[in-house]
């Protein structure tokens, strides 16, 4: 494993094109679920980084470790889970490596979180105006009550929620409602990054189109990075800059929104693009036949080797690394890194 | 938002007048399915105590009359019914002068005073220990002692007031292992019937509060883990909040509803006193005066003491009602 000592914010641009606006850090996460049959590896060797302003998408069938990738960085993966190794490098800190108590005041200051269940992310019993009143209060200490009920209208009214929501529970609010109070929730310390898990899952379209809007609001009026965690390919093409796809905890290919779409690299990821169903031709579905092996033995080499339709002799032995084939388009295959290495062009599908 | 309407309200109370009909029917009908008849059976108790009574017969019919056996049974219920509505419980076969709701109104300040205080300990205690027996957070220490509390509750606390009155009462002679309030003490509010009282109380209460918590603490137990794991227990942990924040207004304050529900039942049923703990310390109460009903076969008296525990439940069920909807926002003053 790649125990990097530190890096500090202050640090020269890493080499090879990356940039210097690096809000977060991910390194060699390791997660694993303790079982009594051994140890899931939920999220095996994943390192990517974030960008100020972006919103990162991350993309995998379910299962493949995108929430517990999400949980690990705030540090909060229910047991039996446990963080087994890697850095999470948010501001020049290492997140993997902090106390309770710091990690607390940190907490939805610098990171904050938009659950996969917002349905019931909401304490049943208090009102929406008192949930997010003690985020604020138990952060910035106590305040005056009317400016703080300003403070909190302000936030309800920027995604689009009326007054009045302020003094209802949350069984008086539709699920697109909620969501939206989830996401003022998220950005009322204006933190540097939103992790924002399946969002609008389980809306319908019309309120998925709104809180979609609401989230690409967020970034571009208050600049706030986001990891967009979701299936939806259609939705993630419309939001993010970039996107990362997850394959049974592994991370395969990371890319600029167009290129991933206009040129997948990854097998897995011209998988899960060809199966976007389109309105215009009806294509007969692909069969997927979803995980074919058990997380807690990957086997040796490449991770999608049985579903692979490209697999060799060698892809069976030794694992490929996340490199670079152009220049932020990052890709874990050896149909790309050989052609790299023997300066060729890249094969195309 | 639904307030509370007039709708609502009306509903609920004529339910809850249905609940003590159709409870002081059951009273009414019981004992005269029973086999026996309860004024006959008294005055030859009295013959077997005088030897010889006089003209018998005529005592048990002006007796009848007097206890509104006499009639048909018709007329008894509508007598009945009509001395149910005017709280007139009649006189105590046993001892005959006495009402019975004389009798109950000196029994039942014990009773209630008693049982609430010590009722509403067990739930307090027992609740904070489930509560931090679940809570991850709590010191491992702590957490270790904190079943020890509960070894009382596999004890049945008759056992356990027999146990503390050898231990505290004759051993220790720290309480009195007896009565409510000492021979000679002015009865009224002063400092020394007080001191008196509680010195008496204490015990009682002890035994009871420690076989009860257990019950308070494995409920809330459960209802915090089942917590623990929801979403917004894993949110109020994401968003930094203070631990205890999140203890007491995300934990223990939903967690502590359903607990909510079977206080209310438990203090309900309080006016039928608790036999056993008052018997054993001899403590004048409701339990006791049940006690001396069954045992001298007294109809009146059960009756009119098991009448107190409806009125009672359903009192504090209609409370309950009334209340639940202020502290569990997701009930509402709707049907149902
Ligand atoms: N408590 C647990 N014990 C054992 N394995 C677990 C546990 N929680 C999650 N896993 C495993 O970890 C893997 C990753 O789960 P995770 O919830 O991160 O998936 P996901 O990508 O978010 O899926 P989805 O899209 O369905 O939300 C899954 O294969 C799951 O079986
Ligand atoms: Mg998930």
């Amino acid at each position: 494993m790649n125990a990097t000592p530190t890096f500090p914010a202050s640090s020269p641009a890493p080499p090879n094109g990356q940039r210097d606006d690096v809000v977060l850090r991910v390194e060699h996460l390791k997660v694993y679920y303790a079982t009594p049959q051994g140890d899931v590896h939920a999220v095996d060797d994943v390192s990517f980084e974030v960008y100020r302003g972006e919103i990162l998408g991350l993309v995998g069938e379910s299962g493949c470790g995108k929430t517990t990738t999400a949980m690990a960085i705030l540090r909060l993966v229910q047991p039996p889970g446990r963080i087994v190794g890697g850095h999470i490098w948010l501001d020049g800190i290492d997140l993997v490596r902090l106390s309770e108590r710091e990690l607390r005041r940190l907490r939805w200051d610098k990171i904050s979180l938009i659950p996969q269940g917002a349905m019931n992310s909401l304490n049943p019993v208090l009102r929406v105006g008192e949930q997010i009143r003690d985020v604020i209060e138990d952060h910035e200490g106590r305040q005056p009550r009317k400016a703080l009920k300003e403070r909190i209208l302000h936030l309800l009214h920027l995604v689009g929620l009326p007054s009045r929501v302020y003094n209802l529970y949350p069984h008086e609010l539709s699920g697109g409602m909620k969501q939206r109070v989830c996401i003022a929730m998220a950005i009322a310390l204006n933190p540097i990054l939103i992790i924002a898990d399946e969002p609008t899952s389980a809306l319908d379209v019309v309120v998925q189109r709104v809180v979609a809007e609401t989230l690409l609001r967020v970034k571009e009026e208050l600049g706030i990075s986001i990891i967009l965690i979701g299936h939806d390919m259609g939705l993630m093409a419309q939001l993010a800059d970039r996107v990362a796809v997850m394959y049974a905890g592994h991370l395969v290919e990371i890319a600029p929104v167009r290129p991933l779409f206009k040129t997948p690299l990854h097998p897995y990821t011209q998988l899960l693009i060809e199966s976007i169903p389109s309105i215009k031709e009806r294509k007969p579905l692909k069969l997927t036949e979803g995980l074919t092996h058990d997380l807690r033995n990957p086997p040796p080499g490449c991770i999608f080797q049985f579903r692979c339709p490209h697999v060799t002799e060698g892809c069976r032995t030794r694992r490929p690394m996340l490199q670079d084939v152009h220049p932020g388009h990052r890709v874990a295959c050896f149909l790309y890194h050989e052609a790299v290495a023997s300066g060729g062009t890249s094969p195309q599908r | 938002m639904r307030g509370l309407t007039w709708d609502y309200l009306i509903r609920r109370v004529a339910m809850f007048f249905v609940t003590i009909w159709l409870g002081a029917t059951l009273i009414f009908i019981i004992p005269r399915l029973a086999p026996g008849d309860p004024v006959a059976a008294m005055v030859s108790r009295l013959q077997a105590q005088a030897g010889y009574i006089e003209n018998s017969a005529e005592m048990i019919e002006a007796w009848r009359r007097r206890f509104g056996l006499d009639g048909p049974i018709w007329l008894q219920y509508l007598k009945y019914m009509r001395s149910v509505l005017t709280l007139d419980l009649g006189y105590s076969l046993a001892y005959f002068p006495s009402r019975v709701e004389e009798m109950i109104v000196d029994a039942l300040p014990w009773t209630v005073g008693l049982l609430t205080l010590a009722t509403l300990m067990s739930f307090v205690l027992g609740n904070l220990i489930g509560a931090l027996m679940a809570w991850r957070r709590t010191p491992g220490l702590i957490r270790n002692l904190l079943p020890l509390t509960l070894t009382f509750t596999s004890i049945p606390f008759f056992m356990l007031g027999i146990l503390l009155i050898y231990l505290f009462a004759f051993t220790l002679d720290w309480f009195p292992p007896s009565g409510a309030y000492a021979r000679g003490v002015e009865i009224g509010l002063n400092w020394e019937f007080i001191k008196s009282v509680i010195h008496h109380g204490t015990l009682p209460a002890l035994s009871i509060v420690l076989t009860s918590m257990g019950f308070w603490a494995l409920g809330m137990r459960g209802m915090m883990i089942t917590n623990e794991g929801e979403d917004y227990m894993i949110l109020a942990e994401a968003k930094g909040l203070n631990p205890f924040r999140v203890f007491w207004k995300y934990g223990i304050r939903t967690a502590v509803l359903p607990q909510v529900t079977a206080l209310a039942l438990s203090l309900g049923s309080i006016a039928g006193g608790s036999t056993l703990v008052e018997y054993i310390f001899a403590y004048p109460g409701m339990g006791y005066l049940l006690y001396q009903g069954i045992v001298n076969t007294d109809y009146t008296l059960i009756q009119g003491i098991v009448f107190m525990l409806i009125l009672g439940t359903a009192t504090s069920v209609l409370i309950l009602d009334l209340l639940l909807p202020l502290i569990d926002p997701r009930i509402t003053y709707e049907r149902g």
